[in-house]
């Protein structure tokens, strides 16, 4: 927030799955965001927008063979595309570190808690247990795990969700990194437990000025925690803001589609749940048309004919045509 | 066409070929490990189930048994193996095999051994020859699987092809081959044919476990946090891969003892007959099957006893540690 030049810029990212005998397939196709210090960016789209692909883009965890990955990923003046794979280790974990969706899969089942979060702290901070085994009681009691001395040498069997997601958060946290990656923490808990983690992330990055990326497809998370939110349609960002403006007069279509179906205890009961209609199978390519168009309640016919191009305004984005100002009181 | 429906489908077994569908059940074990819901303790849940399970029960009651006898044989057997106490008896032309008698409850063989001792003692052969063979070929399957599993690529496809190539060979043919490549046959001769044959089965198992490991969420999570590659395959992979190894090897300890029984019967294990070994005295008991097969019975029936108690003991232990059957 002091210096202007941002924590991780990221530059044309684009990501192409290659099968053999078939069309590559462009899970991200363009995508450029800048994350600064302290601050949180909102990633939201609906499945298969290449949301997820991106942060694995981000952190190097795509599979080596069948994925081609372009564009710039500047942090600290490099670029961690063009990082060895043992100098991405040394940075994973370190520098970016990533909380699953999962907290229950994401934790290896044999082995105790307190080994998993001091693993971290001997690989890239050259601790040895004894001395790391303090610091994690400290990080488990700072994210709000309750008897951490005895969590320490649980199992994650033994542990509810929500102290799972909340151990899979010290762990990352170990080492201090400037930027964390949150893929959907909070689909696989239950609506309180997310509130409670969502509001731990949120203190968190206001005590340490990390940055967080945060992965979704809750607008009512970005809502609670984002300050800037990217709304991601198959591969490509189709609009831009800062929460306030996204929510009051949000102009894409497909974003009016995601604020719209968001369920509300104030619709008058036996009123149908909103839905965009269609899936992203429906989708055209973005070489010629507008991806969105065939689900589109806005569409006219240039859509299908051109590619609508990224108009940037301060602040603002958007990718569209046909765009609406719609007001959400 | 009709090939190619077999291959597409696993229940049409009929039209593939032997080392195929040794393949395809190994693999479907592997398989059967990767997709668990470790909400409860796999291993907690799965003791509660096979304390209730009679199949279990009975297979290692049999185990247990068998092995305190084998430990304890040397001092429970009433005669030296290698005595000849009823030598006096034996009378080549009459009667060659003595009958039981007060001190020798199943008679003696046709050198005037007392027959249950050397039936006791026999067991420790059998229990030897069967887990260190087992042992050897974990150790082997172990440490080809790893390499094959965790390294990938190039390392993975030649460790394959071998394994591949060695479980289209019939396995007790390929244990006969090898041990008949020792100059003098002995037990170890035995038990490193019979490892041989194991270290494909345990190699492929493994792999297949290790690469469903290697796309898992934890591993996934691990190497998001700059773990080494080293501590993931040893601290995240290999323990939650071991699984269904460890419990094919108590079915594999079976088919070892059969095995081992197998190769003494046919001459090529210990040729010591001062070190009784159930398969051993099976073949000693040919001559004197039509008029005396008592002494074929009693070995064989112990080979059975104990090859049933491994499986029963594997085959529950395998069911109560797959997910599918799981409720």
């Amino acid at each position: 927030m002091t210096t202007n030049d941002p924590l991780l810029s990221v530059r044309d990212l684009r990501v192409t799955f290659t099968r053999h005998g078939e069309e590559p397939f462009k899970a991200v196709d363009g995508v450029s965001f800048d994350v600064h210090a302290g601050q949180t960016l909102g990633l939201v789209g609906e499945s298969g927008c290449g949301k997820s692909v991106t942060s694995l883009a981000l952190m190097g965890l795509l599979p080596a063979r069948g994925n081609h990955v372009e564009g710039e990923v500047i942090h600290e003046g490099t670029d961690l595309l063009k990082l060895s794979s043992s100098e991405m280790r040394d940075r994973r974990g370190r520098d970016i570190a990533m909380i699953f969706q999962d907290p229950l899969s994401s934790l290896n089942p044999v082995v105790p808690i307190g080994i998993q979060v001091t693993e971290v702290m001997e690989r890239h901070r050259d601790l040895s247990r004894k001395e790391a085994m303090p610091k994690a009681r400290e990080l488990l009691e700072r994210v709000g795990i309750p008897d951490p001395n005895a969590r320490l040498k649980n199992y994650p069997h033994q542990l509810s969700g929500g102290m799972r997601q909340r151990a899979l958060i010290a762990m990352s946290l170990a080492c201090a990194p400037r930027l964390l990656i949150a893929d959907e923490p909070t689909t696989a808990l239950d609506v309180t437990i997310q509130a409670q983690i969502l509001a731990l992330l949120k203190e968190l990055v206001e005590d340490t000025g990390t940055a967080l990326i945060m992965i979704t497809h809750d607008l009512g998370v970005v809502a609670g925690l984002c300050d800037e939110v990217n709304v991601l349609y198959a591969g490509r960002i189709v609009e831009r803001g800062d929460r306030h403006r996204l929510f009051a007069h949000s102009a894409h279509p497909y974003t009016n589609g995601l604020l719209g179906s968001i369920p509300r205890l104030e619709a008058p009961r036996g009123e149908r749940l909103t839905s965009i209609p269609g899936s992203v199978a429906d989708n055209l390519p973005w070489t010629s048309s507008c991806a969105f168009a065939p689900r589109c309640p806005r569409v006219l016919d240039r859509c299908r004919e051109e590619t609508p191009v990224w108009e940037e305004h301060p602040a603002t984005g958007l990718r569209c045509h046909n765009p609406a100002e719609v007001s959400h009181g | 066409m009709t090939d190619q429906q077999g291959t597409e489908n696993p229940s049409t077994k009929r039209g593939l070929s032997y080392g195929e569908r040794r393949k395809q059940r190994i693999d479907e074990l592997a398989a059967a490990s990767v997709d668990e819901t470790p909400g409860v303790s796999l291993y907690a849940s799965a003791w509660r189930r096979l304390r209730r399970n009679p199949v279990f029960l009975i297979g290692a009651g049999i185990t247990v048994l068998f092995v305190i006898l084998a430990v304890i044989s040397p001092w429970l057997a009433p005669w030296d193996p290698a005595a000849t106490p009823l030598l006096d008896k034996v009378r080549p032309q009459s009667n060659p095999i003595p009958g039981p008698e007060p001190g020798h409850p199943l008679g003696g063989d046709d050198r005037g051994r007392d027959l249950l001792s050397r039936l006791l003692v026999g067991s420790q052969q059998t229990l030897i020859v069967g887990v260190m063979a087992t042992l050897f070929g974990l150790v082997g399957g172990i440490t080809l699987g790893t390499l094959a599993g965790a390294l990938g690529g190039w390392v993975d496809s030649v460790i394959m092809r071998m394994v591949d190539v060695l479980l289209s060979i019939p396995s007790l043919l390929l244990a006969i081959s090898i041990a008949a490549l020792a100059q003098k046959p002995s037990q170890w001769t035995v038990i490193i044919a019979i490892a041989v044959i194991q270290v494909p089965i345990f190699a492929r198992l493994l792999r297949g476990s290790l690469l469903g490991q290697r796309v898992s969420d934890h591993v996934l999570a691990a190497r998001a946090l700059g773990v080494k590659r080293g501590a993931i395959v040893f601290r995240h992979m290999l323990p939650n891969a071991l699984g269904p190894v460890i419990v094919q090897a108590t079915l594999v300890l079976a088919t070892a003892i059969i095995d081992a029984a197998a190769l003494s019967f046919l001459g090529v294990g210990n040729s010591d007959d001062r070190r009784p070994e159930w398969g051993q005295m099976l073949a000693r008991a040919q001559p004197f099957i039509y008029d005396h097969p008592h002494l074929a019975i009693y070995p064989a029936a112990c080979i059975i006893t104990v090859a049933l108690g491994f499986t029963l003991m594997g085959e529950s232990l395998r069911e109560a540690l797959d997910p599918k059957s799981r409720r």
